[in-house]
């Protein structure tokens, strides 16, 4: 690993100062990615500021929904009481995410912010847009299993890894942000990016920002489900998972949330497909239907074309285990 | 500290060497060189550490590239934990920071300062083992034994944390350790006796 500056601020405004000033430089909160890609070499800092002594790591409650600190750890989250019983849907993707020694380390905020794992990216005698832009696309026609069948660009087909950030997007959190000008919040969808001409840009941060909170607003989800599918039993990333929540009354659906992970550059909300569900009975037809219109305009790229009909399958799978 | 004073040294050396190339030929090129080789020298600046590994009280010094396993194997020559993918994906640098499980590959040393330690050395008492050693023992829960330490380490972590209810969770709470050997089931034999003996760990 090539050597780096380490400074260890202990306010916010410090660290975005820092963050701002120092031009090759990089927050560090758990490191379990960003160490991994330094040692990789797809990454070289040459500061390291580490924010793990900033006061972000507090889960609070209020009115208006839960105030997660971008410093809590995975572990923490997924374990705490109001976490699994008003929001178990964010407490299921956790737990579905990495393994619990990652957990332990891993942030909320770090989670947002960590790179795809597209084996191209990785692979640095390997061209990517994403690590060197203007290299070309090593995927596109290359071995791309695990790939996007949504959103993906002629210049970018990686997908986000995160099974978090698939929850936080089906329950509409709000990404608190600090930055060198203004404090500012944007919606968790709004937060990351599709591919475009920009691979190189995961996320709409500006240079200097730093998330410090997600607050996630209360809600009225009363069946929810987080199914991941992968190439082992655990400890392996998604090739598609879904998310969903719903709000019922009896055996109507009054209110649905959907996304997907493993088939986009971002967490995939299916807001057609959300408004459609609601009013519709919890029956087979409408999952299978909802499942159908969720994977419409999907395109695979060769190795990644059965996580369309593994989509489907997720889809339908996902709403009846929610529904039970 | 041997190591800090050459650290002075080498930084020394390059202040003295550059200083005296600018002043002798005064090129531009040089004095530019001047200035990134201390660039470099303050990149190699060690930063002081403090640890308790094993309820022993430690002060360090060390570059901020060092992860807490190469500190524990290299500095501390603590060597049981084991440095297996070094990526995070096999478990077998597995200890436990102020009672917590993580991969020490993934954690850089200077993140961990003030922080309180456990590897595998520190668990049994005297020539006690600890009850998990005991059971991997019994059930013969190894094969080369290289996965071993972190598997223990992660398995006291899982009983602790309140995870090892059944057969079934052993398995997904565990599943960050690999075992090439593929002792998996007399692994969660083990952790499984432990449980249900019920003792404090």
């Amino acid at each position: 690993m090539i050597n780096f500056d380490y400074i260890r601020p202990s306010t916010a405004k410090a660290a975005v100062d820092a963050r701002t000033k120092k031009a090759a430089s990089q927050f560090i909160a758990g490191g379990t990615n960003l160490v991994d890609l330094m040692k990789r070499g797809v990454t070289a800092p040459e500061s390291l500021i580490d924010i793990n002594g900033l006061p972000l790591k507090q889960i609070t409650a209020d009115a208006k929904g839960i105030l997660i600190g971008a410093l809590a750890l995975n572990s923490d989250v997924a374990e705490h009481a109001l976490i699994k019983s008003k929001y178990p849907l964010l407490a299921m993707a956790l737990n579905a995410g990495a393994s619990a020694q990652l957990r332990n380390m891993a942030t909320m905020g770090g989670n947002m912010m960590q790179r795809t794992r597209c084996t191209y990216f990785y692979d640095t005698t390997m061209p990517c847009n994403k690590r060197q832009p203007g290299s070309g696309c090593g995927a596109l026609k290359g071995y791309n299993r695990m790939h996007a069948v949504f959103g993906a660009s002629e210049k970018c087909i990686a997908v986000h890894p995160s099974d978090m950030c698939v929850a936080l997007a089906a329950l509409d959190a709000t990404v608190h942000i600090s930055g060198p000008k203004a404090d500012r919040k944007i919606l968790f969808s709004d937060f990351h990016r599709l591919p475009g001409d920009t691979p190189e840009l995961d996320n709409n941060l500006q240079k200097g920002e730093l998330i410090t909170g997600i607050h996630i607003p209360a809600n009225s989800f009363n069946k929810n489900h987080y199914l991941k599918i992968r190439d082992r039993a655990s400890y392996a990333f998604a090739l598609v998972s879904v998310a969903v929540a719903l709000e019922t009354n009896g055996n109507t659906i009054k209110n649905a949330r959907l996304a997907m992970g493993g088939v986009a550059h971002k967490p995939w909300r299916l807001v057609k497909t959300e408004q459609w569900l609601a009013g519709k009975q919890l029956t087979k037809e409408t999952f299978t239907a909802a499942a159908t219109m969720a994977m419409e305009g999907a395109a695979g790229f060769g190795y990644n074309d059965f996580k369309i009909k593994m989509g489907k399958a997720a889809v339908t799978e996902a709403l009846q285990q929610a529904a039970l | 500290m041997e190591l800090t004073d050459n650290n002075k040294g080498r930084r020394d050396f390059l202040k003295k060497s550059t200083a005296l190339a600018a002043g002798a030929f005064a090129s531009p090129v040089l004095v530019k060189a001047a200035e990134n080789d201390e660039r470099i020298a303050a990149l190699f600046e060690k930063i002081p550490l403090q640890l308790q590994v094993n309820g022993k009280a430690y002060q360090l010094s060390t570059e901020p590239r060092v992860t807490l396993l190469d500190l524990l194997r290299e500095q501390l020559h603590l060597t049981g934990t084991k440095k297996g993918c070094d990526h995070g994906q096999c478990g077998a640098c597995t200890v436990h920071v102020d009672g917590k499980r993580i991969n020490s590959c993934l954690s850089l040393a200077v993140m961990n300062n003030g922080k309180k330690i456990t590897t595998i050395e520190g668990l049994a008492d005297g020539d006690k083992l600890h009850p998990m050693q005991e059971a991997f023992i019994k059930h013969d829960g190894f094969q080369c034994g290289y996965c071993t330490p972190g598997q223990i380490m992660s398995a006291v972590a899982c009983i602790k944390e309140g995870h090892a209810g059944s057969a079934e969770e052993i398995r997904e709470y565990m599943s960050g350790n690999i075992c090439r050997c593929g002792a998996y089931p007399n692994i969660v034999d083990a952790v499984m006796e432990v449980k249900k003996g019920g003792k404090a760990l």
